[in-house]
């Protein structure tokens, strides 16, 4: 009877997970289709205690119980804690933690397992894939807060780390085949795994880490389904497929939004020799400064400013003062609104999360194909820590490494003010010669301290 | 070739799911705007936290004296929670922003 009825149960929770990713594709339903999803788990969770068959020590009870609440406490107090602009690198970290789960049910289940050998090869793929994205996702989450700050690049890595995922495949199928029980080659390959998780991720840059993010989710939900497969369990084998399934067409949707094949992504296609010849080219010239007493002057006087916030906006938290800003000049009787580029921030679609969070109304945010159009009529766009995405080359130069990429028009504005750290190249490790051009003025400094300085001067013109 | 026919049949079942998911999958975010992508990927990886219900049953099914595989079992499910938990709590923390409209 329990049975039955567990099987009840898995079909619902399925069926909120399918429908949960499909609401959490439109605006208005994400919300709702997040908890749906997370009502359907729960319901798999409990039944798959509670409906279990055969006799269970208390002991094992209690040491579940345990374990849940312990994982509940700790991951709702990181989520609830976590600042906006961190949310990247803790969904790395949670999908780690998914990882290794499936991968310590790996080592658990191998020995229960030793006469079957499709199991076996079962068990060994989800392990393998479940370490690989645990190990990844901890090196994706250090690159992203800051401890990890630039890409390893150890000699021949490509090669390296392909010789290393046949290595995995051979052990693999050598375990299988000989049949052998021991531990040794169980923890080795288990070691490898992890060792080649490292490897993939680390040569691998920031600003593409959303899309290796992406993509280990992906690894993680194929690393579930082949625990769905060996138990039976019909819904690790849906939720993890699906999650395996979307989650790669997502990371390639967020790779056509960056203009990167998936490919270049993972083998590196702005190589160190590319940039030096590039960077050459449009280079010379030079940039007019503007400060921030001239800017305020000048915003002040203009009828209708677009803001293009991009990386450095993120990484400088200045999500609340662009709000502080855009409140002065609208109260000023100038029209303000913000362009986002799909891949603004430090992920796609993160931009809307941060200005989200200072307040800013959703219906000033407006999208690439949207704002284009709007820039001729624009008096000043103010492009704050942003570079790749506003670059002209990409429409221009068929010879830069970005030719082709959807860009923002900004160069179609009466006037540009460019906020950057310093002319250091952006991630393309291009120049921009946009920045060169007799209506572009530079802002030089932090994204939060300038604009900080702006508003007080906006502030003392009255 | 037998086996792999053999193979087939006896899980067929299971492949049947999996075939199927692939393209519901790929179906169900097919359009999916570009402002939806950090909580799309959050929610799914979310999802892929129903690992635990396996680290689950492999401590429903150890014996209380296989210490090692209740302290193996122990963290996976700690983790598996966390994955939940933490997953679901952040998408809900980010799609909460855009919902706050004056």
């Amino acid at each position: 009877m329990s049975l039955n009825i567990i099987h009840i149960i898995y079909l619902f929770a399925s069926v909120t997970f399918i429908l949960g990713l499909k609401m959490l594709s439109n605006p208005k339903t994400a919300r709702n289709g997040n908890i749906f999803a997370a009502v359907g788990m729960v319901a798999a969770i409990l039944a798959t205690i509670f409906l279990h068959e055969g006799e269970v020590n208390t002991i094992i009870y209690g040491l579940i119980f345990g374990a849940i609440a312990l994982g509940t406490i700790v991951g709702w107090l990181t989520a609830k804690r976590v600042q906006m602009t961190k949310m990247p690198e803790l969904v790395s970290l949670f999908n780690g933690m998914g990882g290794a789960c499936a991968a310590l049910i790996g080592l658990v289940e191998f020995h229960h397992n030793l006469d079957n050998s499709t199991n076996i090869a079962i068990i060994l793929a989800g392990m393998i894939i479940g370490s690989v994205s645990f190990s990844g996702s901890i090196i994706a989450w250090a690159k992203l807060n800051g401890t990890l700050r630039n890409a390893i690049r150890l000699p021949k890595y490509n090669i390296l780390n392909t010789i290393i995922l046949i290595g995995l495949a051979v052990y693999s199928i050598f375990i299988v085949w000989t049949g052998t029980h021991s531990e040794a080659h169980l923890y080795g390959l288990f070691t490898a795994a992890i060792i080649y998780g490292i490897l993939f991720v680390i040569p691998i840059g920031g600003a593409d880490m959303p899309v290796v993010i992406s993509l280990l989710n992906s690894f993680t939900g194929l690393a579930a389904a082949f625990g769905g497969f060996l138990y039976g369990n019909q819904v690790m084998l849906t939720g993890g497929i699906l999650v395996g399934s979307a989650g790669t067409l997502l990371t390639l949707v967020m790779c056509e939004a960056m203009n990167r094949p998936l490919f270049n992504v993972i083998f590196g296609a702005f190589g160190d020799g590319d940039t030096t010849k590039s960077m050459g080219g449009a280079s010379q010239g030079t940039v007019k400064e503007v400060g921030p007493s001239d800017l305020a002057v000048q915003m002040n006087y203009s009828n209708k400013i677009l803001i293009v916030p991009g990386y450095g906006l993120a990484v400088a938290q200045a999500q609340h003062v662009i709000k502080e800003l855009e409140q002065l000049l609208e109260d000023r009787g100038v029209e303000v609104a913000y362009a986002i580029h799909p891949v603004a921030g430090r992920m796609p679609g993160h931009m809307n999360v941060l200005l989200a969070e200072s307040n800013v109304d959703y219906d000033k945010l407006k999208e690439m194909e949207d704002v284009n159009p709007e820039f001729s009529q624009t008096d000043l766009v103010l492009v704050v820590g942003a570079n790749d995405v506003v670059n002209p080359a990409a429409k221009t130069d068929p010879t830069s490494p970005i030719y082709g990429m959807p860009i923002l028009e900004v160069e179609n504005s009466k006037h540009i003010v460019v906020n950057k750290r310093s002319m250091n190249a952006g991630y393309a490790g291009i120049q921009n010669e946009l920045f060169f051009r007799d209506k572009t003025n530079m802002l030089f400094g932090d994204a939060k301290k300038v604009l900080t300085e702006l508003v007080n001067e906006l502030k003392a013109l009255d | 070739m037998n086996e792999i026919i053999e193979f087939f049949s006896q899980n067929k079942d299971m492949i049947f799911i999996v075939v199927l998911m692939v393209f519901v999958g790929v179906e169900v975010i097919g359009k999916v705007p570009a402002v939806l992508h950090t909580p799309l990927m959050s929610g799914a990886n979310a999802i892929h936290g129903v690992v635990v219900v396996g680290a689950i049953i492999v401590m429903l099914n150890s014996e209380p004296t296989n210490y090692v595989s209740m302290i193996l079992g122990f963290i996976a499910v700690f983790l598996g929670t966390l994955n939940v938990v933490g997953g679901f709590v952040v998408t809900d923390r980010m799609l909460e922003m855009f919902k706050k409209k004056k």
